[in-house]
C-alpha cells in the first residue's frame, strides 16, 4: 500500500511543494486527491532533503493544504500500448476521452524516451510524394525527417498539414502507414477540422489523437508531444508502420513550460522562456527518425505559430536548431492570395539531398531547385528594387527575372487544397518556367539536364 | 574514500552529502544504478554532481560512489574510426548491450581489451627516454601511425621492449626511472579538463587547405589556428564543418557533434567509410574520431563532450600529427554549463550564462597551436581548431559569440540572406576575417603563386566596390552607372557566382585545390582586366556579357583537378573572344 501525505505546504501556480516525503523519486508520477474525491496527475520536478516540488498537469485549483492527499505511485508517466489504440482519442496524458473502453496494454512506456542511439539511426532517404510543388520540387520532405510548419495565427498551417496528411505517398510503395496527432491548446473546431478530413478520407481507423484543447489544463501540454511520441514509436518501431506525426500547436507547449519556470523562479532565458528549452524541444523533435533494421518510420511535422511573425522568437528560433529544415509560411504571401502561402526562400529541407535524384525522383532535380531558387531569389531582389524605383529602372535580364517570380508564386507555389500535384508535373513545370530564360542564365544546372529538358521545354514554350 | 548519499536531485544535478576526501571533477557513481557523473562543486562534505545519465527515478538517501579518479579520456590505439558520447562511451558497444535506444548505467570501456595490435619498438633496450619519446609504433589504420609515447612525468632507460601482439593493457616496454620500473602500456589515461604538455607554441605559418574556395583563398586558416563560424539555423555551420573533416589537408580529424542532431552523425557515419581522401586515396574515415551527444542525449554529457574531444585531438598532436578538431556546436557546449550553472543557483551573467563563460571559452581555443612537441625529437604537431556558433536569431552580439570572437583569429560570417538566395557557403565575403593572412604569406608566395595576392586583393577590392556600387544602383537605377562601374558589377556577379559558390553536394565543385583556385580566380580577373581595355577602346558591358567564354568560366568550378590545362587554356581564349569584338582595336 502507499503511503498517503498530508503534508501539502506550498501552492503557487501549477506547482506543489509537499513535505516530510520519504523515498521520492525525481520524474516521479504522483496522484492528488482533492478533498470532494477528485483525482489530479502531478509529477515530480525536484527532490531535496524531505521536500517534494510538483508540478499538477491539470492545475493547482481547488487543491488546498490541510485535506489534499499525495500518493507517490513509484514510477514515471507512462502510456498504455496495443494495436487497439489506432482509431482512438486519448486526452493528453494518454487517457481515453472518446468513450471507449481503456486500453489492455500490451505494453506500458514512460512517456520521456530513450535517445535514439545515433549508432543505430538510419538516414532517412525515401522521398514523401505530398503532391504540393512548394515542398515536393524544392524542400522535399523524406521518411524519418522532421519538418516544422512556421506559421502565423490566422494563416492555413492546419489546411497545409491536412493536405499532407492526405496525399503523402512513398512512390511504387503500398505500406503499413498510421498518423499520430498531437493537439495542444488549439480549439475543438481546429481539432474537429482534421477529424472531419481523416472520417472523409477513410483514414479515420489508422489515426490516434491526443487532445489538449484551448480550454483543457495548460500544463497537461507538457505530457501530450511526449504521449503522441510514444505512441508513435510503438507503432513504428515494435508495428513497423510508417507514422506521421502531427504536433499542433508547438508554440502553447512551450507557453506551458515557461510557466512553470516562472513559477520555480528560475532565471529566465530569452523572452521569458528557460534556458533548456533547447534541449527540451529536442527530447521531443530528436525522437524522429529511422533505425537500423526496422522498418517503420517517424515523420515528424511540428506545427507553430511565430508569436508576432517573428521567425527570431525563441520557439521558432530554437526550433529551427533542431528540426531538418522548416515550411515558413508568409502573411504577406497570403494577402497576395498566394496560396499555400509557402515563403520558399527561408524555407528549407536539409534532408533533401539524399532523398532526391535518379531512381527517387529524378537525375535533374537537385540542379532544377537550385536553379530555381537563384532564379526566384533574383527576381525578388529586381521586385524589391523596381518598388523603389519603378520597373523601368531595371535592365532587360532583371525585368525578366522579375517576370520569372511573379509567374513562379502564380503557377508554381499556387495550387489547390485538392490538387495532388506528381513529382513529374512539378518538375516538369519548373522547367517550363525556366525556361523563359536564355540557357547561359542557367549557370547551376549541369549540361547535360540542359541538353535534356532544356531544349524540350525551350520548343514547348513556342 | 566514503560513499555519499543523496539530499537533492534537480534534472541533471545531484547533490550528495558526507562527500569527505573526494576532489572537484572527480567521477561518482551515483545511486545502485550506478549513473556516471562529475563533481563540479565542493561545499565541505557536500558535492555538487553533474550526472551524465537521466536522472529519473533517482531518488533523496540513495548512495553516490566516489572513485577517486578525475573525469578521464583513455588513449591508445583503437580510437581512429570510432563513435563515442560526451563521456567516450563507444556508440557501436552501447548499441551491442543495449538496443537501439541509449539505457543507463552502461559501462563501457573506450577502448577495447580484447583486440591485440601489433606493436614495433622504435628504441632498444638500455636507451635513455624521456617523455614524448616515440616507444614504437602500431599501424592503426592504413592512415594512421599510432606512436606509443613515453607519457608525460616518467623518465628513464628502458629495461626491456619487444615487438609482438598486445593487448591495450598488455605491458610493452618497462622504463628504469631510477625510483623503481614503470610499466608502460599501450592505454594511458588523461584528465580531460587538462591540456597535455608540449615543449613551446610555434607561430602558424602554414595554411591548412580545405578545399573551400572562399576559406583557402580569401579567409585562411592555419595549421594549428583556431577559427569560428557563427551563423543563424539552417545557413550552413553543419555543412562547412562537414567540408572541413573531408577535405581539409590535416591528418587526423576530431569530429565532436555536441548537442546537435542524430542524423548529421549519422550522415558522417555513412559518408566518411566511402569519401577517399584526395592525398591519399584512402577512406576519409581511417583518420577519423567522432564523438557524437546529440541534442536529446544527456546535457552534462555534452558539456563534457567538447573537453573528451579536444583531449584526444592533443594526444595525436603529440605523435606529431596536423590535427583538426571542429566541435558543432559551441554554443549548445555553453547552454549546457548554463543550465547546471543554473541548478548550482550561481550568480548569472549575461543572457543567464556563467560568469566564467569567457574564461572557459578561452581556456578551450587556447588548447590550439602549432607546437614542438615532447620528447628529444622535437616533433612539431597541429591542432586546429574550428567551433560553430549558434546564437539565437543569428544575433551576432550573443555572449556565446562575443566571447568566441575575443579569441579566435578567423570568423566566417555565415548570413541568412545568402542562404536563403542559395548562396553557399553563405560566408559574408565583406565582413568575414582572417588574421593568419600575414602568417601563411610566406608560404602562399613560395608553393602556389606569387601572383597569388595581386589576384586575390583584386578580387575582394572588386567586391567591395560592387558593394557601393548597389547602393548607388538602389537609389538611382543602373543607368546612372558609368561603363567602367558597369563592368565591376558584372565582374563581381562573377566572383561571387562562378567563384565564391560552391556547391557541397555536387561531387567535383566540392573539393577545389588550391592551385585550381589560384587560376580559377586569376581567368576571372584576366577578364577583368581585358575587358576595361576593350572598354576603354569603345566596347560596352552588354557585348561583353554576351561572349561565349563567360560560359566557360561559369563551368571552370566542374571541371575536375585532372584536366586543369582546360581551365588555364580559358584565359587565351578570354583574349582572344574580347579582341574580336567589334569596335575594339587591338
Ligand atoms: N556549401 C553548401 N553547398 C550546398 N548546400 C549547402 C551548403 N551549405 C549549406 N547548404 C544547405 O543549407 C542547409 C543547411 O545547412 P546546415 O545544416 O549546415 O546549417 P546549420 O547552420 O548547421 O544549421 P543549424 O544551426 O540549424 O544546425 C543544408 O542542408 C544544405 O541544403
Ligand atoms: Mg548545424
Amino acid at each position: 500500500m502507499k503511503v498517503e501525505y498530508r503534508t501539502v505546504n506550498d501552492i503557487a501556480g501549477p506547482l506543489m511543494l509537499v513535505e516530510e516525503v520519504e523515498a521520492v523519486k525525481y520524474g516521479e508520477l504522483v496522484e492528488i486527491i482533492l478533498p470532494d474525491g477528485s483525482k489530479r496527475n502531478g509529477q515530480v520536478l525536484e527532490v531535496h532533503h524531505d521536500r517534494a516540488l510538483i508540478q499538477v498537469f491539470e492545475g493547482t485549483q481547488g487543491i488546498d493544504i490541510p485535506e489534499t492527499k499525495v500518493v507517490f505511485r513509484g514510477k514515471g508517466i507512462e502510456l498504455s500500448l496495443s494495436p487497439d489504440i489506432l482509431g482512438r482519442v486519448f486526452n493528453g496524458l494518454g487517457e481515453p476521452i472518446d468513450g471507449g473502453p481503456e486500453i489492455i496494454p500490451v505494453v506500458k512506456r514512460d512517456i520521456n524516451g530513450a535517445p535514439i542511439n545515433p549508432y543505430a539511426r538510419e538516414y532517412p532517404n525515401e522521398f514523401i510524394q505530398t503532391g504540393i510543388s512548394a515542398i515536393d520540387g524544392l524542400n522535399p520532405l523524406v521518411r524519418g525527417q522532421k519538418l516544422p510548419f512556421f506559421s502565423g495565427s490566422g494563416l492555413p498551417h492546419n489546411r497545409l498539414a491536412a493536405q499532407v496528411a492526405r496525399q503523402a505517398k512513398v512512390l511504387g510503395k503500398e505500406e503499413k502507414f498510421a498518423v499520430v496527432f498531437g493537439a495542444m491548446g488549439i480549439t475543438f473546431e481546429e481539432a474537429n477540422f482534421f477529424m472531419e478530413d481523416f472520417r472523409r478520407t477513410g483514414a479515420l481507423e489508422r489515426v490516434v489523437m491526443f487532445l489538449n484543447l484551448a480550454n483543457d489544463p495548460a500544463i497537461e501540454r507538457i505530457a501530450t508531444p511526449r504521449t503522441a511520441l510514444t505512441a508513435a514509436e510503438y507503432l513504428a518501431f515494435d508495428l513497423e508502420m510508417h507514422v506521421l506525426v502531427i504536433l499542433t500547436d508547438m508554440t502553447n507547449y512551450c507557453e506551458a513550460l515557461r510557466e512553470i519556470s516562472a513559477a520555480r523562479k528560475e532565471v529566465p532565458g530569452r523572452r521569458g522562456y528557460p534556458g533548456y528549452l533547447y534541449t527540451d524541444l529536442a527530447t521531443i523533435y530528436e525522437r524522429a527518425g529511422r533505425i537500423k533494421g526496422k522498418k517503420g518510420s517517424i515523420t515528424l511535422i511540428p506545427v507553430l505559430t511565430m508569436p508576432e511573425d517573428d521567425k527570431t522568437h525563441p520557439i521558432p528560433d530554437l526550433t529551427g536548431y533542431i528540426t531538418e529544415g522548416q515550411i515558413i509560411f508568409s502573411r504577406s504571401l497570403h494577402r497576395k492570395k498566394v496560396s499555400p502561402p509557402i515563403d520558399v526562400l527561408p524555407s528549407l529541407s536539409r534532408l533533401k539531398d539524399k532523398g532526391i535524384g535518379k531512381g527517387k525522383t529524378r537525375e535533374d532535380h537537385a540542379d532544377l531547385y537550385n536553379q530555381l531558387y537563384a532564379a526566384y531569389a533574383r527576381g525578388k531582389e529586381a521586385e524589391e528594387l523596381s518598388v523603389i524605383l519603378g520597373e523601368a529602372a531595371l535592365s532587360d535580364m532583371d525585368k525578366l527575372y522579375l517576370e520569372f517570380s511573379r509567374k513562379f508564386e502564380e503557377r508554381y507555389i499556387t495550387q489547390g487544397e485538392y490538387e495532388d500535384r506528381s513529382i513529374e508535373d512539378t518538375l516538369n513545370l519548373g522547367w517550363e518556367l525556366l525556361s523563359m530564360f536564355p540557357r547561359t542564365e542557367l549557370k547551376r544546372i549541369r549540361e547535360e539536364y540542359l541538353n535534356k529538358y532544356y531544349e524540350k521545354f525551350k520548343k514547348g514554350e513556342r | 574514500m566514503k560513499e555519499g548519499r543523496i539530499i537533492r536531485v534537480s534534472g541533471p544535478l545531484v547533490v550528495a552529502e558526507g562527500m569527505k576526501g573526494s576532489r572537484m571533477y572527480d567521477v561518482v557513481y551515483v545511486s545502485d544504478k550506478k549513473l556516471m557523473g562529475e563533481i563540479i562543486e565542493l561545499k565541505g562534505e557536500i558535492a555538487s554532481i553533474q550526472v551524465y545519465e537521466e536522472t529519473g527515478g533517482i531518488g533523496v538517501g540513495e548512495p553516490v560512489y566516489p572513485t577517486g579518479a578525475p573525469l578521464s579520456v583513455e588513449l591508445g590505439p583503437g580510437l581512429i574510426e570510432s563513435i563515442y558520447d560526451g563521456v567516450q562511451r563507444p556508440l557501436d558497444k552501447i548499441r551491442e548491450m543495449a538496443g537501439d535506444f541509449i539505457t543507463r548505467g552502461i559501462h563501457i570501456p573506450g577502448l577495447d581489451r580484447e583486440k591485440k595490435w601489433k606493436f614495433s619498438p622504435k628504441v632498444k633496450e638500455g636507451e635513455a627516454v624521456e617523455p614524448g619519446d616515440i616507444l614504437g609504433v602500431v599501424q592503426e589504420t592504413v592512415l594512421v601511425e599510432h606512436r606509443i609515447l613515453v607519457p608525460p612525468g616518467i623518465k628513464g632507460k628502458v629495461v626491456d621492449i619487444s615487438e609482438g601482439e598486445y593487448t591495450v593493457e598488455d605491458v610493452v616496454c618497462r622504463i628504469d626511472t631510477g625510483a623503481g620500473v614503470e610499466e608502460i602500456k599501450m592505454l594511458q589515461k588523461w584528465p580531460v579538463r587538462i591540456p597535455r604538455p608540449y615543449v613551446k607554441k610555434l607561430a602558424p605559418e602554414i595554411p591548412m587547405f580545405t578545399g573551400q574556395r572562399i576559406i583557402d583563398t580569401f579567409f585562411p586558416v592555419s595549421k594549428g589556428g583556431t577559427a569560428c563560424i557563427p551563423g543563424p539555423f539552417g545557413s550552413g555551420k553543419t555543412v562547412t564543418q562537414h567540408q572541413l573533416a573531408k577535405w581539409s589537408d590535416a591528418e587526423i580529424i576530431v569530429y565532436i557533434g555536441c548537442g546537435e542532431r542524430g542524423n548529421e552523425m549519422t550522415d558522417v557515419l555513412i559518408e566518411f567509410p566511402e569519401l577517399v581522401d584526395p592525398k591519399s586515396g584512402e577512406p576519409l574515415m581511417k583518420r577519423t574520431v567522432l564523438i557524437a551527444n546529440t541534442s536529446n542525449m544527456p546535457v552534462a554529457a555534452r558539456e563534457a563532450s567538447v573537453y573528451t574531444g579536444i583531449t584526444i585531438a592533443e594526444y595525436f598532436r603529440d605523435m606529431g600529427y596536423s590535427v583538426a578538431l571542429m566541435a558543432d556546436s559551441t554554443s549548445r557546449w555553453a547552454e549546457a554549463m548554463r543550465e547546471i550553472s543554473g541548478r548550482l543557483e550561481e550568480m548569472p551573467g549575461e543572457e543567464g550564462y556563467p560568469a566564467y563563460l569567457g574564461s572557459r571559452v578561452a581556456s578551450f581555443y587556447e588548447r590550439a597551436g602549432r607546437v614542438v612537441c615532447l620528447g628529444k625529437e622535437q616533433r612539431e604537431g597541429s591542432l586546429s581548431v574550428i567551433g560553430a556558433v549558434s546564437p539565437p536569431g543569428g544575433d551576432l552580439s550573443d555572449p556565446v559569440v562575443q566571447a568566441t570572437l575575443r579569441v579566435v583569429k578567423v570568423f566566417w560570417s555565415l548570413e541568412a540572406r545568402l542562404a536563403y538566395a542559395r548562396h553557399f557557403p553563405a560566408i559574408n565575403w565583406l565582413t568575414s576575417y582572417s588574421l593568419y593572412t600575414d602568417n601563411v604569406k610566406d608560404y602562399m608566395l613560395t608553393n602556389v603563386a606569387e601572383d597569388f595576392y595581386d589576384i586575390q586583393g583584386q578580387a575582394m577590392k572588386l567586391l567591395e566596390q560592387e558593394a557601393e556600387l548597389e547602393e548607388i544602383v538602389r537609389l538611382v537605377g543602373l543607368e546612372a552607372l558609368s561603363m567602367k562601374d558597369q563592368l565591376v558589377l558584372l565582374v563581381a556577379r562573377m566572383i561571387r557566382e562562378d567563384f565564391l559558390h560552391q556547391n557541397a553536394f555536387h561531387e567535383v565543385d566540392t573539393y577545389t585545390s588550391i592551385k585550381k583556385q589560384y587560376i580559377m580566380l586569376k581567368n576571372i580577373i584576366h577578364f577583368y582586366e581585358e575587358s576595361l581595355h576593350a572598354i576603354e577602346k569603345g566596347a560596352g558591358v552588354s557585348e561583353l556579357s554576351g561572349l561565349p567564354v563567360l560560359e566557360r568560366i561559369a563551368r571552370m568550378k566542374f571541371v575536375p583537378e585532372d584536366r586543369m590545362d582546360e581551365i588555364e587554356s580559358i584565359r587565351d581564349e578570354i583574349t582572344k573572344e574580347i579582341s574580336s569584338l567589334q569596335g575594339v582595336n587591338v
